[in-house]
């Protein structure tokens, strides 16, 4: 029971630590959650969720895990007898945990494979996720509820949890859906790497270190400097331009703004493209009327700690990104846009590409180059939240 | 003294936010409370000190603010001074030491309400550097080679306006609550608390114009309950009559405080 909903809440991207879940149990034990569905409910949101934006998020899987349970009056036994007796099933939880037969494991890798396993069974024996009891892991047997249980004093007066959860109430604060230039600027603060190890000849007075050290040194003068901290940043951003992006145009001009509002950065540059990066990159949104500036220039001038984000639906005829292109300047055929973007690929470690749209799970026609980018590039979609898994991306180098 | 908190006299708080109070005190954790400016963060804290009969003790966090600040400081300075004319007892470094407001928590004899406010004015690397502190609820002074233990545990209410996100790490500690705007029903409740005695007509009319007002299209800044308090207070004092309060919205400024929003209303009415 404990460890379905667990594994349920963290598959559907609820990022919930093992410590976060012992602290749940712990105020179960403690009897914090009343014996109600509905205590339980706060008690689990309260310790489990993080974020006013995660809230949407536990309500779904809330619903998706009880959503046999019904709305109003009685309560299944079972889940009562769950209620009302946490520590026995925890107690259950975690034997089956230990008895799962790799007792020296530290409990994150036990519950990896814990998890696998139930992933593998569910999909080998019931094909649904709901109950996971049905493989022995819970109390739960699969026969499912039944309706006779106690009845609850008050719970029928509040609103019940599923009542709560059913609202979804907090469907605005989700971060994959709204969009505005402030929640972009929030994503692009996560992208700062302060550093007082940077090289730099001037260094400033360390004050407080100081009066400290001139103090314990009987009053004799002590000066003590240290390199001031800064942002050692630098962000280089190529975005497509034209034809199917005509669509996103204001959300890029967003990001655009957001970007270039973050003056945090040391360095930022922008480059623009269309459809698939050649020979050439162009200054300008409005592409070869704003002049251009060729990528191996690009390629020598800016070197590999430079965090790169291509912004791009990666929708384009196949032959543009495969075939190679006729170069009419030189008159012969240069390197085909695959073999550019591996050329960007390699040189910059810290590289990901934001797409306005979602990574289509099959490759149809026009999703081929998508589905083939994406294979490539650490691709994320244009979203705040999408953007900001895609900054602490940047910040580690793979 | 009553253990559960319920509200208090001057403060109404909503079902799950009494139920998350008492979830952190009896965990033990660290309450992260969020929410719209204006719904009542800070004064939360006053008001679970208040109903538990404890202490409040209050930590400012401003943009300059370090975590060793709410820990201790050592004055070094006074002690230097001290020592060149000749004062007494400046080989007890423990003279020098002054408790911040964190260490004043820990060691106060009773069980205190501490309230870190707007902890998210500081440095990103503020709540990482109370990690230890908050967990183990002690500190060490190097100084005096001493470690300060709290006698009990505090109870840590943390405000944040989401201005930074916090680390992960941090918030795994904590146990979190999302003050959402009052709606119209707990509103009243809210301002009868603020108002003994209030023109039933007036109330009715300035809560449906403020809703209305909050929901108006392109308003940037939306007023918040402490500025429906102020206006409503505005209207009472100036003897508007309650009739005209919708249609013509007087003393706007109150409630909204951008040129932007205020030409908005114009232009609207």
């Amino acid at each position: 029971m404990f460890a379905a909903f667990f594994y349920l809440l963290r598959q559907r991207g609820l990022d919930v630590s093992l410590n976060e879940w012992m602290t749940l149990l712990e105020g179960m034990e403690k009897g914090l959650h009343h014996s109600t569905l509905t205590g339980f409910y706060h008690l689990c949101r309260a310790v489990v969720v993080k974020s006013e934006t995660e809230f949407d998020r536990f309500d779904q899987v809330f619903l998706e895990f009880f959503k046999d349970v019904p709305y109003t009056g009685e309560l299944p036994e079972e889940l009562m007898n769950w209620l009302n007796h946490p520590s026995d099933d925890l107690r259950r939880t975690v034997e089956e945990l230990r008895g799962a037969g790799f007792p020296e494991e530290d409990l994150e890798t036990l519950l990896r494979r814990l998890e696998q396993k139930l992933k593998e069974q569910t999909e080998e024996h019931n094909g649904g996720r709901y109950w996971v009891g049905t493989q022995g892991f819970t109390p739960w047997g699969n026969s499912g509820w039944h309706p006779n249980g106690l009845r609850i004093g008050g719970e029928s007066m509040h609103r019940t949890a599923m009542a709560v959860a059913g609202e979804r109430k907090f469907r605005d604060f989700r971060k994959d859906n709204t969009l505005d230039t402030r929640q972009f600027q929030m994503a692009f603060r996560t992208l700062r790497q302060l550093s007082a190890q940077e090289q730099s000849a001037e260094k400033e007075l360390d004050v407080d270190a100081t009066i400290h050290d001139t103090c314990e040194n009987a009053g004799r003068l002590e000066i003590r400097y240290k390199n001031p901290r800064k942002n050692t940043v630098k962000v280089l951003m190529l975005m497509d331009s034209g034809g199917s992006m005509d669509y996103y145009s204001g959300l890029c001009s967003q990001l655009f703004q957001a970007a270039t509002r973050s003056n945090h950065f040391k360095e930022l540059h922008t480059y623009y493209f269309h459809n698939c990066i050649y020979g050439d990159l162009y200054n300008g949104p409005r592409l070869w009327q704003d002049g251009k500036t060729a990528t191996e220039w690009l390629l020598q001038n800016f070197d590999a700690s430079y965090k790169v984000i291509i912004v791009g639906d990666a929708a384009m005829n196949p032959y543009e990104l495969r075939e190679k292109q006729f170069d009419w300047r030189t008159q012969r055929y240069g390197a085909s846009g695959l073999e550019w973007l591996e050329l960007l690929k390699k040189h910059f470690p810290y590289l990901i590409w934001m797409n306005p749209e979602p990574t289509p799970t099959q490759p149809g026609f026009w999703g081929q180059t998508h589905y083939q980018l994406s294979q490539m590039f650490p691709m994320f979609q244009l979203t705040a939240e999408g953007l900001e898994t895609g900054m602490k991306r940047l910040m580690a180098r793979r | 003294m009553d253990t559960k908190f319920s509200g208090s006299a001057h403060y109404v708080a909503s079902q799950d936010l009494m139920e998350t109070v008492n979830i952190a005190v009896a965990l033990q954790k660290p309450l992260l409370i969020k929410g719209e400016p204006g719904t009542g963060k800070t004064m939360l804290a006053q008001a679970v000190a208040e109903a538990l009969g404890k202490k409040l003790i209050i930590w400012n966090v401003k943009s300059t603010t370090k975590a060793q600040d709410g820990l201790y400081v050592y004055d070094v300075v006074q002690r230097l001074y001290d020592s060149q004319f000749g004062g007494q007892g400046v080989d007890d470094i423990k003279k020098y030491i002054k408790l911040g407001k964190l260490g004043e928590a820990f060691s106060a004899e009773e069980q205190v309400v501490l309230l870190i406010d707007e902890i998210d004015k500081a440095d990103l690397e503020f709540p990482n550097d109370l990690l230890w502190e908050l967990d183990r609820m002690e500190f060490y002074i190097p100084e005096t080679k001493e470690t300060v233990n709290a006698k009990q545990r505090p109870i840590v209410i943390i405000t944040s306006n989401a201005e930074k996100e916090l680390p992960d790490a941090f918030l795994r500690r904590c146990v979190f609550h999302y003050i959402e705007f009052p709606d119209q029903a707990q509103m009243e409740a809210i301002l009868r608390v603020h108002f003994e005695d209030l023109d039933e007509q007036l109330l009715r009319q300035a809560l449906a114009a403020f809703y209305w007002l909050r929901e108006l299209r392109g308003i940037e800044k939306k007023p918040s309950t402490s500025e429906l308090v102020d206006w409503i207070r505005a209207l009472a004092a100036g003897g508007v009559d309650p009739s005209r309060i919708e249609d013509t919205i007087p003393y706007a400024g109150v409630l909204l405080k951008k040129d932007k929003d205020l030409h908005t209303l114009r232009k609207v009415k």
